[in-house]
């Protein structure tokens, strides 16, 4: 197939998957049937792209023009091949969980759920694949609507409530700010959207003033980057069933959004304007500040998917800190976070369902002791706490190395202290989940026994195994990720003059 | 491509008298229909008409836009520069186009709504006033005389308070609405006809384009400027420009559901469209009396109508009140985009008012369709419709989305030529006001959605059927509408383009 033809079928086949749901909703097995061929499909179709692109090719599609100057166009780069495959490639292990999950779990309205989650996948492909402001702009949105009935699917008071939350924040962001931003963005280069290599305002002569608001505009606009105070859709949003929380408020909604951060800031703005705009110093601190507070907040949960909920904030905010470092480290930085923290939570994540599947518990305080009848679930689980952690060989160990790096060229004296306080904070309210399970203090209760006959289902317990496994082969895989990287962060470079605080 | 089509196998007479055949074919078609024994007929007749007008309405947009000049003018009975003067040109040929076609629409998806809101005997009485209505409105669309404007503001305005009155089967409230709305109505077309008054004596002409050519000279003339401000606040009064547009809320309350599905479409955009005509063809921008009242006057009443009515629309119980402070809210953003006073301004207040009655249309549709079986029209009525009617209430959706301006929507195309047009003219801190209007959008739109799909119907025992078929075809090609112009925008803003460019005089706009 060519290029295009790749990258249509890439955006149109979740699309005749969710079709294919709907036809087969009165099947059930016919139905999760089409989910797993069709994610397998999807992912074979992502990485035929990824190879081209790491070939040196760049992808692309023009649709055509909605108005003149605001065109449907897909161009996909390393940074966004990156994040397809992340997304398509979890899919494939989350489909097979949410079996495990939905059924274990007796869940109802199951056809409408795998419906939603394909079309959020479409969501997610146009974000990674867009080639300008505008389709991304419109793939954003349909990832907000099509997730706004997997966060409600319960249908009680307390998921009603939480869907409302997130999907006023999240529309309210983008409406209220991205898009001010984008229109604004469209007048000052002259009725173009489009991302280029370099910035795309570079070479427009914006003030410092206009650019830091601009900026702002842009960071907080993305409410999906969850990004304080906007943080706060992302815990309410935990009420969805455990496989949404996993791949899409671990994955594919929130990688989106600081996805989008990243891409904004090496297209749009490109590293000399960038290091030229006095706010994003301010957005540094601001996402600092996310990290610490973040993780504070996370100590004080008692309930698991919170905690996980802030952890998630906590480790977002790194993948902004690395793309307003605006230098190579930074960005290389962001880029693997996005794919090092993707595998580390979503087994987080499908653990915090397993154990409810079997059990029934969402209290921390409650699962003392349980590691000895769930030991497989409570190994996966602590694997990828180390990965969160930043412990090699796991993942997680090479984002912070390469932000502390870029913080370091940079002269900063205060950022490395932060990622090494977020670590320690890790370490506080991760690893005593596991710890305490695998090995309760002698005198604690024991665990109550399983409500779910035969504990959680095997496929439940295999996808975060395999998912933790991953862990270890991206820490090994780093150099080809880097090299596969290095295009776009080709144009940015350190420059000595510009110092932060 | 289409349009060439056909212009060519259109046969002479019609291309000929395209413009004023509009108009005269639901005008001579009323009275005939009055006289119809059988409702049944009656409908049908109606439908042919507004079929009709359809037809010439694309017809003259086909001839506008292959003339050179881009106008066509049309003496009746050729009385030159003493009679009535047709003058069609880029800006009104869209908007005849919007009123007859979703005039055309709401025929078609009348029948059913008429006969649960009207009494049998009266059907070809309301049929024959709603023609009437509805060539008073392509009237005012078509002519270019300001006495004849306000002759067609009349016919359009009397029958609808007829119309309005007509609710009172269904809720005796439509009476005191119907009365309401007499009253101001009536004191716009006074104010309308003062202002007439105050230019005819100082031009001595009624033809709008004459009128156009000697003002220059009389720029600094006080009745001149008097007459100025009596018009644009009748006209305002029947725009329902906030905040003369009390009477709107409760007439489209109250109305049978077909009436208010059709004025919500088409009655304040014509108003809207008399007075871009008043304010840039007849007057011109480049007055200074007219600039001030442009940044000062207009550009913050339209502000407030999108925020305040927004907030209004918040917080109704009742469905259709919630939409028609949205409409209020919906013309303050096109009040806004003409206030800029530049191509692209004028421009996107006229996508806007395309892109809305598409909008406002399949919503109060879908409303209408799920009413047939069952009166109420609170939020918590709808609670739970999702389900019983999916087809009805996914239209009805998506036309929602619209209206917020969800990308891939129509609503999303104007707002963005919105917010670029403000960027442009530099008034940057008014697209705050456009986005955070939106935001109160989300809230309104988004309570409804959510009691639609996923709350549990309030009274089970009163059971809601899915909208008959007739409802759903018209309520789909509305829906549809709004997702294809939100894709491929190039038709409506190609129009929305010409006709600014009309409006301003300029030649063509990019």
């Amino acid at each position: 197939m060519t290029p295009d033809m790749l990258i249509a079928a890439a955006l149109i086949l979740p699309l005749v998957i969710a079709a294919g749901i709907a036809a087969f909703g009165k099947f059930p097995n016919l139905r999760e049937g089409v989910t797993i061929i069709g994610s397998i499909a999807l992912f074979a179709v992502v990485v035929q792209l990824t190879m081209l692109v790491s070939s040196g090719a760049r992808p692309e599609l023009y649709v055509g023009e909605a108005i003149p100057g605001l065109a449907f166009a897909f161009k996909l780069e390393p940074l966004g091949a990156l994040f397809a495959v992340v997304a398509s490639g979890l899919w494939i292990v989350n489909s097979f969980y949410s079996i495990g999950y939905m059924r274990g779990n007796r869940e109802r309205n199951q056809t409408r759920f795998y419906i939603c989650f394909a079309i959020a996948l479409c969501g997610a492909m146009g974000v990674a694949m867009s080639g300008n402001l505008f389709t991304l702009f419109v793939f954003y949105e349909i990832l907000t609507l099509s997730t706004y009935p997997l966060v409600a699917h319960k249908g009680d008071a307390a998921a009603q409530r939480g869907a409302r939350i997130y999907l006023l924040t999240l529309l309210g962001t983008s409406i209220g700010f991205l898009l001010t931003a984008i229109m604004w963005t469209w007048f000052l280069a002259g009725q173009r959207l489009d991302f280029v290599d370099g910035g795309l305002l570079a070479t427009a002569e914006i003030s410092p003033i206009v650019a830091s608001a601009l900026l702002l505009l842009f960071v907080f606009g993305v409410g999906k980057a969850a990004l304080m105070p906007f943080h706060f859709w992302l815990p309410n949003a935990m009420v969805a069933p455990t496989p949404v929380s996993a791949l899409l408020h671990a994955v594919a909604v929130v990688k989106a959004g600081v996805f989008t951060v990243m891409k904004i800031s090496i297209y749009i703005f490109g590293d000399e304007l960038l290091q030229a705009t006095p706010s994003r110093e301010f957005i540094m601190i601001v996402a600092c500040f996310t990290i610490v507070v973040a993780s504070l907040i996370a100590l004080t949960k008692d309930n698991l998917k919170a905690r996980l909920a802030y952890s998630t904030i906590s480790q977002l905010a790194y993948v902004v800190l690395g793309a307003m470092l605006a230098d190579r480290a930074g960005v290389l930085g962001g880029s693997l976070q996005i794919a090092g923290h993707a595998v580390a939570k979503i087994t987080l994540f499908m653990c915090a369902g397993a154990i409810y599947v079997a059990t029934g518990l969402t209290n921390i305080s409650d699962m003392r002791g349980l590691g000895r009848k769930m030991p497989l679930v409570f190994i996966a689980f602590f694997i990828a706490a180390l990965s969160i952690i930043g412990i090699p060989p796991l993942a997680g160990d090479w984002p912070k190395y390469e932000l502390m790096q870029g913080a370091i060229d940079r002269g900063s004296d205060w950022v490395p202290f932060v990622l090494i306080l977020s670590s320690l904070l890790n370490i506080a309210y991760l690893l005593p989940i596991p710890i305490l399970a695998l090995m309760p203090p002698p005198g604690s209760k024991p665990p109550k026994e399983f409500k779910r006959p035969g504990g959680a289902p095997w496929l439940t317990v295999a996808a975060p195994l395999f998912t933790a496994g991953l862990c270890f082969v991206l820490f090994f895989m780093v150099d080809p990720v880097a090299d596969f990287l290095a295009p776009a962060f080709a144009t940015v470079d350190i420059d000595p003059e510009v110092n932060i605080p | 491509m289409i349009l060439e089509l056909l212009l060519t196998s259109a046969p002479d007479w019609a291309i000929r008298h395209a413009a004023v055949l509009v108009v005269v074919v639901p005008l001579i078609m009323a009275p005939i229909l009055a006289l119809s024994p059988s409702g049944r007929l009656a409908w049908f007749l109606a439908l042919l008409a507004t079929a009709a007008s359809t037809y010439f309405a694309i017809l003259t947009l086909g001839i506008v836009q292959s003339t050179p000049g881009g106008i066509i003018e049309y003496w009746i009975g050729n009385w030159y520069l003493i009679g009535i003067e047709f003058r069609v040109d880029a800006l009104n040929a869209m908007i005849l186009l919007i009123v007859s076609g979703m005039a055309f629409l709401a025929t078609v998806f009348a029948w059913p709504t008429i006969l649960a809101d009207v009494e049998k005997q009266k059907i070809s009485l309301f049929l024959c006033a709603f023609l009437l209505c509805f060539a008073g409105l392509c009237g005012v669309a078509a002519t270019g005389d300001a006495f004849n404007l306000f002759v067609f503001l009349e016919i359009s305005s009397l029958s609808t308070y007829v119309l309005v009155a007509m609710g009172a089967r269904n809720d005796r409230r439509a009476l005191p609405a119907a009365f309401d709305y007499l009253i101001v109505g009536t004191l716009a077309a006074s104010f309308y006809i003062i202002g007439v008054g105050f230019l005819y004596a100082a031009t001595g002409t009624l033809n709008m384009a004459e009128m156009a050519a000697q003002l220059p000279a009389l720029a600094g003339n006080r009745s001149v400027q008097v007459g100025f401000a009596f018009i644009v606040v009748g006209l305002g009064l029947k725009a329902a420009m906030w905040p003369l547009h009390q009477w709107l809320p409760n007439a489209y309350s109250y109305s049978p559901s077909f009436v208010t599905m059709f004025l919500a479409a088409t009655a304040t955009k014509v108003a809207l469209y008399a007075l871009i005509r008043w304010l840039f063809t007849i007057f011109n921008p480049d007055y200074s009396f007219e600039q001030a009242i442009f940044t000062w006057v207009l550009a913050p009443l339209g502000i407030a109508a999108m925020v305040i009515c927004s907030f209004q629309a918040v917080f109704q119980t009742d469905v259709r009140r919630m939409l028609a402070y949205s409409s209020v809210a919906q013309v303050g953003y096109m009040i806004l985009g003409i206030s800029i006073a530049t191509a692209a301004g004028v421009s996107a207040g006229l996508l806007h008012l395309f892109n809305h009655s598409l909008m406002k249309g399949a919503l109060f549709m879908a409303l209408a369709g799920v009413c047939l079986t069952y009166k109420g029209t609170t939020v918590r009525d709808f609670a739970g419709l999702g389900r019983s009617a999916p087809f009805t209430m996914s239209a009805f959706a998506i036309a929602g989305l619209s209206l917020i301006g969800v990308p891939l929507t129509a609503g999303f195309m104007s707002k963005l030529q919105l917010g670029y047009a403000l960027f442009d003219h530099g008034w940057w801190w008014a697209v705050l006001f456009v986005v955070f209007s939106s935001f109160l959008a989300v809230f309104y739109v988004g309570r409804l959605l959510q009691a639609i799909f996923f709350e549990a119907p309030a009274n089970p025992g009163r059971h809601r059927k899915e909208a008959p078929l007739i409802v759903l075809v018209p309520l789909w090609i509305l829906a549809l509408a709004n997702i294809y112009f939100g894709i491929d925008a190039s038709f409506p803003v190609g129009l929305a383009n010409d006709g600014a460019a009309a409006a301003l005089g300029l030649e063509a706009l990019q």
